[in-house]
């Protein structure tokens, strides 16, 4: 039988376990991650199973790399996310998050969008660091990603979207996610797409300010391809202000709602 | 008319600026909707008629 040692096709006699392949391929391994799950004990291996071996305390060469970046994975979801291509308009505390889970997942193909550089009231909710300060938010977070994951195809512009300049931009993906601050600019994007590329799905975010309760923040299925998350109505205002905690929820239900899509899974 | 799902009278025929009035809306932070065809801004001033079904997102703040 067939069974995928490291994402790469391997071929076994039927009623080897895991560790037997861990002592015939790398007995120095200490991490044993069976079908996304890491496990404590051996168990026998059946057709198609995915199992990774990873030593710690090396770091591994390229090719060996990728397979070990996304072990802990769901089987099957890799190869789905590896060909999708995702756009990010705003990467402030929603499209940074957003941004950083999805090339974590292995998203194939990144378009970072933003006019803006960072500044230090960024960092209380954003990805930022202080080195990254006064730079173009596009090349800190292209820096920040290709730390985490350097598979990643990423692609940036430094440009203020408006409806003259936005189906241009995001001519070559399927998911866009809205992650701006100011929502005049929320309304145009969601607006140009919806009516100018029915075709393409939107992930929008409205209300997540405060320190408000976080299960108000949903996920919703709206007209046509559109998702919107957050609780609807906490605007960030005088007096009210933007965290960390709850930017961070609503990103991770953006991030969410894109993987689910991709996957197939369109409903909430 | 259907406005998001509520069923809501009005005595005579309204335009979507007079309806984002009446529910104190503002034009430039939300998307219409109107029999699933989104609107442009610049229709606004369409004239909803009886059984319209009405679905209208207002944006806030933050990201």
């Amino acid at each position: 039988m067939n069974i995928f040692l490291n994402e790469n096709s391997l071929s076994v006699d039927e009623g080897i376990t895991a560790y037997e392949i861990k002592s015939q391929h790398k007995p120095d391994a200490d991490v044993v991650i069976l079908n996304g799950f890491m496990i404590k004990q051996d168990a026998i291996l059946h057709a198609d199973d995915c199992l990774t071996l990873i030593q710690k305390g090396t770091v591994p060469e390229r090719d060996e790399l990728e397979a070990q970046l996304i072990a802990r994975h769901t089987p099957g979801v890799f190869q789905k996310v590896k060909r999708a291509r995702v756009g990010i308009a705003g990467l402030g505390g929603l499209g940074s998050n957003v941004a950083v889970s999805l090339a974590r997942t292995g998203v194939g193909k990144l378009l970072l969008v933003d006019f803006d550089v960072v500044d230090p009231s960024n960092l209380n909710r954003q990805q930022y660091f202080i080195s990254h300060l006064g730079r173009y938010k596009t090349d800190a977070l292209k820096e920040i990603i290709y730390q985490i994951n350097p598979f990643i195809d990423i692609h940036t512009r430094n440009i203020l979207l408006d409806p003259s300049n936005i189906v241009e931009c995001f001519k070559d993906v399927e998911i866009i996610v809205e992650a701006f601050d100011n929502p005049q600019c929320k309304a145009d994007l969601v607006n140009t797409i919806l009516a100018k590329c029915p075709d393409k799905y939107i992930v929008a975010a409205s209300g997540m300010a405060g320190y408000f309760s976080s299960n108000t923040i949903q996920t919703k299925k709206m007209m046509g391809n559109l998702y919107v998350v957050g609780d609807g109505v906490s605007a960030a205002q005088p007096g009210c202000g933007l965290m960390a905690p709850r930017v961070s929820i609503a990103a991770g239900h953006q991030a969410n709602a894109v993987l689910r899509i991709i996957l197939g899974e369109k409903n909430i | 008319m259907q406005i998001n799902g509520k069923a809501i009278d009005f005595e005579t025929n309204v335009s979507i600026t007079e309806l984002l009035q009446q529910l104190k809306l503002d034009a430039d932070k939300i998307v219409v909707e109107v029999n699933m065809k989104i609107i442009p801004r610049e229709h606004y001033s369409l004239l909803l008629s009886g059984g319209d079904e009405v679905e209208i997102i207002s944006f806030v703040g933050g990201g």
